[in-house]
């Protein structure tokens, strides 16, 4: 008996695999945690986005609580959020800083003056290239970023009233005290 | 009109291969003659219409018939026309379209050129290639239709992806398909013989070529992949270890484990169960890719569209294919005999090492690239595997494989004697030891214990290759000598097998180098300005605007001067297509046999000033040199003379019957 069940083992392998592509097919595989959590922002320089001649790199977040929320004009969901950041912002408990992300730097130059700025500063990351370097999956993302520089919190997907007012802000006032 | 001749095409397509799978394996199971003969025709006839139907999307594509909703969502009337061609495949639909398209032209070229094989067993063969064929036939008719029609109609095509407007893309996807279908020779070879109970040095003989000419052009596929995600991603990386990418090197892994059982096979009638069961998992892990590829479970970079109706349709077909076929495996498997004997240190033993090192990065691969999706099914929460971790797998397994892929050549079958063997290699030895103590010393570059490690694992195949030559010309002098041993049989085997290792020596030598001494930098520069990079001088002379056909680019140029001497003039672009206005680079590349030159344009930053990516690349065009080399290593070794002799001693004896069957169709 023994002797047939050796030659089941990779049926009985299969099985298993199938099993969990089964229950993967109705998982949302978006929601990808960050590697980096835990570790130090990576190193970046980048043009600002309303000025081309100045720059903006990973030195900048040295020293203080700040939020790093990446975006862009075409992502629908962070229309969707903007409001919120908005009013984050003007509490003025974080400073929010923006990575604007695959965009074109006219639009977002407009759509902040539509819709207000919230952030201290943005970098205009036209390529994605240091998205890339950050794990981005795709825009809203938000990072939590302590004084040394060290990522604590990502948040992927839109940010709301509760998400801010349960997740964001405790870590926040935790990380500053 | 021509859509719908392509859709009906499609469906005569999938009612030829249900004939094929269904009538050809009753007749070979109960010795029907007449049932078997359908086999042949049914094969040239699916054949025929689904090339129908890719012709009849090709030319819809050409025509921009945008009432295609295929067409119409990757077409454009500016696309040059290579390009129109090229997005047949630059979506799901027309993907799945060139997938079934060379299967049945596998299965054709099977049908006329295995003429040498029983009848039974090309029917079962053929039989069972119909099979996979139905499953994907079914997938394209009923979930993904190319031939859909959308109304109203649109004036404009939505443009191919930009990212795939290159040629190293518009080839890349039919060499890999190339590759991946053709593992369903090896696998419906198997299943053949698994259900014949047959499986001895014969089935190994016939398999064997065709999985060297898959695994060729599977070898190619993933090179030219690699070389276009260098040339077109801009940011100098040559692999990504994404789940796509995975997707294809999986495959590749199985199917270099399986070619060297089969030599074992074939040559000493051992390892048939291991061999057979290897046969199946090539196969499988290329349907399984298509799977991870299609389905979205996991996120890629690559990001195709993705729909989990689909995915639900490709599991149950694996469920089906992977499922049965295994179970037929451990049905059958225990009857089979155990063939050839050898001593616990031979030929054999080694090859076995080497199949296992290969399984296990199989499995290794497998794991980091499900991974995500097991951790979140068992809701052990999330995680994302990366770089470090499959790199770290590949420095730990690669020497063992090496010092094997040095011996093995060397060893005898069925019985060495080790010390015999020390002697023989004792000068390779020497060399790649004190190769390895040079390359890690600070003379070329600045040297460091991992560079001198890849010089000693190349030397060591080298050097062990040159000993295995010298032995083998012992009794042949110079060219001429090397010319007639070239046309001896088993010599294509051979040769193919010293090329492909050679080829594996320069692949380690590119990796290493450029891993190691990569410089990179990213700078802004104003028209004029030069900078110093890794000896080299940079002088950039600004952007100009560029019109091309179907995109506005902005064109840099930067000479490349080394000790004041203008070596090259690079023009980075960054261009803006106009449909799907997604900025695209394209780098400018100072190609060298021991370096490249590499200027990637960043953006303007005003006043005629760009910030800019340089980097300084040695030895990275080694790694796809490497891979052709292995992949010129399997056409060699595919075209020995064996195999046609084999071919022409039984076409000779059989011709009259092949032209009868033949006639037929």
């Amino acid at each position: 008996m023994a002797r047939y069940l050796r030659y089941m083992v990779p049926l009985a392998i299969f099985a298993l695999l199938v099993a969990f592509l089964y229950r993967g097919l109705s998982l949302d595989p978006k929601l990808v945690p960050s590697p980096l959590v835990g570790k130090p922002i990576p190193k970046f320089t980048l043009t600002r986005l309303d000025n081309p001649a100045a720059s903006i790199s990973d030195a900048d977040f040295r020293g203080k609580v700040t939020l790093l929320n990446v975006w862009a004009t075409w992502c629908v969901s962070c229309r969707q959020e903007h409001e919120t950041l908005v009013q984050l912002a003007k509490t003025g408990q974080v400073d929010i800083y923006g990575l604007n992300y695959k965009d074109n730097r006219e639009d977002a130059r407009q759509w902040l003056t539509r819709y207000g700025n919230p952030y201290v500063a943005n970098a205009f990351d036209s390529d994605g290239r240091v998205g890339i370097d950050w794990g981005v999956y795709g825009a809203p993302e938000t990072f939590i970023i302590d004084r040394e520089g060290i990522i604590r919190h990502k948040h992927i997907g839109p940010l709301t009233i509760e998400i801010i007012n349960d997740e964001i802000l405790p870590l926040v006032a935790k990380l500053k005290s | 009109m021509i859509p719908e001749l392509g859709h009906f095409a499609l469906i005569l397509a999938l009612s030829l291969a249900l004939v094929l799978s269904i009538f050809p394996m009753i007749g070979s199971l109960n010795n029907t003659p007449g049932w078997i003969a359908l086999a042949r025709p049914a094969a040239l006839g699916q054949f025929f219409f689904i090339a129908i139907a890719f012709g009849c999307l090709v030319s819809s594509f050409l025509t921009d018939d945008f009432s295609v909703a295929y067409v119409a969502q990757n077409g454009n009337t500016l696309l040059p026309d290579v390009y129109k061609v090229s997005a047949v495949w630059g979506a799901h639909e027309g993907s799945l379209l060139l997938w079934v398209f060379i299967l049945s032209g596998w299965t054709v070229a099977v049908s006329m050129l295995a003429r040498h094989l029983p009848a039974v067993v090309l029917a079962r063969v053929l039989s069972v290639m119909g099979m996979v064929s139905i499953g994907f036939l079914s997938f394209l008719l009923f979930t993904s239709n190319p031939f859909a029609r959308v109304f109203p109609v649109p004036l404009q095509g939505g443009d191919l992806n930009p990212l795939l407007q290159d040629p190293g893309l518009a080839i890349h996807p039919p060499m890999l398909y190339m590759g991946y279908v053709g593992m369903s020779v090896a696998f419906s070879f198997a299943i053949a013989a698994l259900i014949g109970g047959r499986l001895d040095a014969a089935w190994a003989r016939w398999s064997r070529p065709w999985t060297t000419v898959a695994w060729m052009f599977l070898t190619i596929g993933i090179t030219l992949g690699s070389w276009w995600a260098y040339n077109e991603l801009g940011w100098g990386g040559w692999w990504f270890w994404d789940p796509v990418e995975n997707a294809s090197f999986m495959p590749w892994l199985a199917a270099t484990a399986l070619i060297h059982s089969l030599a074992v096979t074939e040559k000493r009638g051992a390892f048939k169960r291991w061999t057979v069961l290897l046969a199946l998992l090539a196969f499988s892990l290329s349907l399984l890719g298509t799977f991870l590829v299609r389905s979205g479970v996991l996120t890629s970079v690559h990001a195709f569209a993705t729909d989990p109706a689909r995915g639900l349709f490709i599991l149950i077909f694996l469920c089906i294919v992977i499922g049965g076929s295994l179970s037929l495996y451990a049905a059958r498997a225990p009857s089979v005999s155990s063939g050839g004997r050898f001593d616990a240190f031979s030929r054999e033993t080694l090859l076995l090492g080497n199949n296992l090192l290969l399984v296990i990065i199989t499995a290794f691969v497998l794991l980091g690239t499900l991974a995500p999706l097991i951790y979140d099914a068992l809701g052990w929460g999330k995680i994302s595997v990366g770089f470090p971790w499959f790199n770290r797998m590949f420095v730990i397994f690669t020497p063992f494989l090496v010092v094997l892929m040095g011996m093995g050549p060397l060893t005898r079958w069925k019985h060495q004697d080790p010390g015999d063997l020390a002697r023989q290699l004792r000068v390779a030895l020497l060399i790649s030891l004190g190769g390895g103590i040079l390359g890690s010393l600070p003379i070329l570059h600045k040297g460091s214990i991992w560079a001198g490690l890849a010089v000693m694992l190349s030397l060591w195949i080298v050097c062990s290759l040159a000993i295995s030559l010298r032995q083998r010309l012992r009794y042949r002098k110079g060219l001429a000598g090397l010319w007639q041993d070239l046309g001896t049989k088993g010599s294509g085997s051979y040769y193919g097998m010293v090329v492909a290792h050679f080829g594996v020596a320069v692949f380690i030598i590119g990796v290493t180098f450029v891993m190691q001494y990569n410089v990179e930098k990213d700078i802004r520069l104003s028209p004029g300005q030069s900078t110093e990079l890794a000896g080299y001088t940079l002088r950039f002379d600004g952007v100009q605007g560029r019109q091309g056909p179907n995109y506005h680019a902005d064109r840099g140029t930067v000479h490349v001067l080394k000790d004041d001497r203008e070596i090259a003039v690079l023009h980075p672009e960054k261009r803006v297509y106009t449909v799907q206005t997604k900025p695209m680079t394209e780098s400018g590349i100072d190609v060298g046999f021991t370096r490249d030159i590499y200027v990637s344009l960043g953006e303007g930053l005003g006043n005629g000033d760009w910030s800019m990516r340089l980097y300084y690349k040695p030895f990275v065009r080694w790694i796809w040199f490497g891979g052709l080399l292995i992949a010129i290593g399997g056409l060699l070794a595919a075209s020995d003379r064996r195999y046609r002799i084999a071919v022409r001693d039984q076409l000779s004896a059989l011709g009259n019957d092949g032209l009868i069957a033949n006639g037929g169709s």
